[in-house]
């Protein structure tokens, strides 16, 4: 029972960095593609009617984690107190960008608006790259399950680590381009004409970047963590995941060349899957490793809820996911296509 | 007190005290821009549509500051309370889930298309975009109660081996009798408060004598709405919620009502000041043996006084739970009263002429919005010392790895950024009145 709710995070998170993921994406090429007034509500309105649902997927992620796990989630959210806290003011802000920039009609109201999209979506991917490398390297976990980690130390992978350390930083930058290649597809998919030329040539011009960190990112963790070959080495299907990651990578280039637009960014949300399937494969059963001694890791079974509310959840969950995904089904069916602008609204 | 304790009890008082103004808003809206819809469908009047398009706009402002300030909310149970997720997580993990799992994902999902899609749908399917915009905050509105009631209320639920409370009966918890007429009361509020910013509104029209259709409508819809709920309001709603704080948490009561000695016949004090030290009431104004009849039906009745309570299971702020709950009981009579003076005046036709009336209904604004907030802070602080009645206390329930300092950083943060945000709705808010409801401002992104 334990892994199946596991296994149920494990995808709603995926869900939520792929779906969250395009727009977040979306706003950091933003100031870079959009260079008229047209440009820049092309890209607003490319996401302006699924960005909350989106994000909706974070805190129903972070609700189920609450109820599945809680050991795990009162130890690592208070252990990553001041990160957590950052990101939800991150949130906000990047809310109000989006939300508030069209109910005034004035440059400068915009221009503040737009930045804060921009500078918002842009931290954002940033700290949730480093929250994926707080996770793979392992935080200070004391005997009693509890922890807090300083912002930074010595930036050093030791026991006693920063949130931010050399590691926890390349995997924010990994972040960063990956998901600016994700919400640059994203752009292409839904624009046209000279915006969809530039974000097609931004996500080509991006392309090798994120080749180049994709394999650094995979020697690094094999230095920081060796360990973590175990579960890959115990069960060798593991390796088809990383075949997967290379393959929707390359086919990511392929089909942006050949103009195939939803393929592309299909590839890019199987290769982000991918990535973080890869990882959650490799800390199983693990949830939070201790970097102190590996006795005080928070793994499924010492973590978990009791089993009859595990048990009961099963049923909801279904009920709950099923309506969820034929909403979405439903309002991007609703929304699909190019963006236009003219005859939208009332 | 431990100063860990103060900060974060202050950090979480303070984001849910701000979060709360705006769901109060949004919950009560949804259901008045359903009744809106539900006219001009029936009417097929456009003047109803068009009013409905004018409480959307608001509408989706007060939502977008609900969400990024309730985001928070939920992060602040691992956060600021670590302790206490640990203990109550596998109970209360349920209903926080639920509400992410079946309120939120129908709520953004039709919002967008409510906002934004009105010309790709029927008129019919446009109105269920509404309503599932008004059932999703609803739901979301229960799944926190139900949340909230276990903690003031806890059923349903056994100890682990490790201490901790763990789900044994769903139903039990769902279907806690507590939670719903808490839900009953809390939404019935909610309602109030959307009614009396309608009416508010189109009274202020009225009185400037700008969109004259529009206010009127504004001002029938809202009295109407206003009149129906700040009497269930008071019953059945806040009469079933005061016998559930009788007979479970007495001594919440006698806080309340700062009732420091046990006596039969007890009397209800309508204003006064609680003199602890002395353990009496300066200049009270009282209502003979109200009190014992309000709670048990009979005039005699014993009511339990704070002296039968050891001390230290005294609610810690007696005088906020005691003025509190007299500043809810206080404006929720005063909304009655004038939602009967209008609702009188409306049906006799004369209330669009009469400007004292008008001029009542719009200063009204703010109070219903202080009315709620004042009875979350009877009900919390009635709660306390406990976080969850009877099993945890609050100063057990906090993360003790998170220092003082490192509290005070992100409460002072979140008080500079909730103050641009308050700014940043009144002034949206003012510009969407002023331009009024006539013309169809697109509402874009």
């Amino acid at each position: 029972m334990e892994t199946v709710w596991f296994c149920i995070v494990a995808v709603m998170i995926a869900a939520y960095v792929v779906l969250d993921g395009f727009d977040l994406g979306a706003g950091i090429v933003f100031p870079f593609v959009a260079r008229t007034a047209e440009d820049r509500r092309c890209v607003i309105r490319s996401i302006g009617p699924v960005w909350d649902g989106n994000e909706v997927w974070l805190l129903a992620a972070g609700g189920t984690l609450y109820f599945a796990f809680p050991q795990l989630y009162a130890s690592a959210f208070s252990g990553f107190y001041l990160p957590l806290m950052m990101v939800l003011w991150l949130l906000m802000l990047r809310g109000l960008g989006i939300e508030l920039r069209t109910h005034v009609e004035n440059v400068v109201w915009q221009k503040f608006f737009d930045s804060l999209f921009f500078l918002a979506s842009a931290m954002l991917a940033i700290f949730f790259g480093a929250a994926l490398g707080n996770v793979i390297r392992g935080v200070p976990l004391g005997q009693d399950g509890y922890f807090f980690e300083a912002l930074w130390t010595d930036f050093r992978v030791g026991p006693n680590p920063g949130i931010l350390d050399w590691y926890t930083v390349m995997a924010g930058v990994v972040a960063l381009v990956t998901l600016t290649a994700h919400g640059a597809l994203y752009l292409v998919l839904k624009t046209e004409g000279e915006l969809a030329q530039r974000t097609k040539k931004l996500a080509l011009g991006i392309w090798p970047v994120q080749v180049f960190l994709t394999l650094v990112s995979l020697a690094c963790t094999w230095f920081v963590r060796p360990e973590l070959k175990a579960n890959y080495l115990h069960y060798p299907i593991g390796f088809v995941i990383p075949v997967v990651v290379f393959v929707s990578l390359f086919l990511m280039r392929q089909w942006t060349v050949k103009g195939r637009e939803l393929n592309a960014f299909l590839a890019s949300a199987i290769y982000i899957t991918g990535l973080l399937v890869g990882a959650v494969f490799a800390l199983y059963p693990v949830v939070l490793p201790a970097s102190t001694n590996p006795a005080y890791s928070l793994t499924i079974h010492n973590s978990a809820a009791g089993h009859h509310g595990l048990t009961v959840g099963i049923v909801w969950w279904l009920i709950g996911v099923t309506l969820a995904i034929g909403y979405f089904f439903f309002i991007y069916s609703m929304f699909k296509g190019k963006v236009r602008l003219e005859g939208e609204g009332y | 007190m431990d100063s860990a304790l103060l900060i974060h009890r202050l950090h979480f008082a303070f984001t849910a005290t701000f979060h709360y103004l705006f769901p109060q808003l949004t919950m009560g809206l949804a259901l008045l821009i359903v009744i809106l819809k539900t006219q001009a469908l029936r009417h097929n009047d456009e003047m109803y549509n068009r009013s409905a398009r004018f409480w959307a706009r608001i509408f989706g402002i007060s939502f977008v500051m609900g969400v990024v300030t309730g985001i928070p909310m939920e992060f602040q149970f691992g956060t600021n309370w670590s302790h206490f997720s640990r203990f109550a997580g596998g109970v209360i993990g349920q209903t926080l889930a639920m509400e992410g799992m079946f309120a939120f994902f129908l709520e953004s999902a039709f919002l967008g298309l409510f906002l934004f899609g009105e010309k790709r749908l029927t008129p019919k399917a446009h109105w269920w975009s509404a309503f599932a915009v008004f059932a999703g905050s609803w739901l979301s509105g229960f799944f926190i109660i139900a949340t909230d009631a276990w903690m003031q209320h806890p059923v349903g639920y056994e100890r682990a081996p490790d201490g901790s409370a763990q789900l044994s009966s769903f139903w039990d918890l769902v279907l806690n009798p507590w939670a719903w007429w808490q839900y009953a009361h809390n939404m019935s509020g909610a309602v109030i408060t959307g009614a009396f910013v309608m009416a508010s509104v189109g009274a202020f029209y009225l009185l400037w004598g700008q969109h004259f259709d529009y206010g009127r409508i504004f001002v029938r819809v809202g009295v109407t709405t206003a009149l129906i709920f700040s009497v269930l309001q008071l019953f059945p709603t806040g009469d079933g919620q005061g016998k559930m704080v009788a007979e479970h948490q007495p001594v919440t009561l006698a806080a309340m009502e700062a009732l420091f000695d046990s006596q039969p016949g007890a009397s209800l004090v309508i204003i006064g000041q609680p003199n602890i030290p002395e353990r009496k009431i300066d200049n009270p104004i009282v209502v003979p043996k109200a009190l014992s009849f309000l709670t048990y039906r009979a005039w005699e009745a014993e009511v339990k006084g704070l002296n039968a309570f050891p001390e230290q299971l005294w609610p810690d702020n007696i005088l906020l739970v005691y003025y509190s709950y007299h500043i809810m009981v206080g404006l929720g009579t005063i909304f009655i009263a004038v939602a009967l003076l209008a609702g009188l005046l409306l049906w006799q036709g004369k209330l669009f002429d009469s400007r004292w009336m008008l001029w009542v209904l719009m200063i009204s604004l703010p109070f219903p919005f202080i009315a709620n907030t004042a009875g979350w802070i009877t009900a919390e602080l009635g709660r306390q010392p406990w976080l969850v009645y009877g099993l945890m206390m609050t100063r057990d329930g906090y993360s003790k790895t998170v220092s003082a300092g490192n509290g005070a950083f992100t409460l002072l943060g979140f008080m500079g950024m909730y103050t641009v945000l308050g700014i940043l709705f009144l002034f949206l808010v003012r510009r969407e009145i002023e331009h009024g409801p006539a013309v169809d401002r697109s509402l874009t992104h």
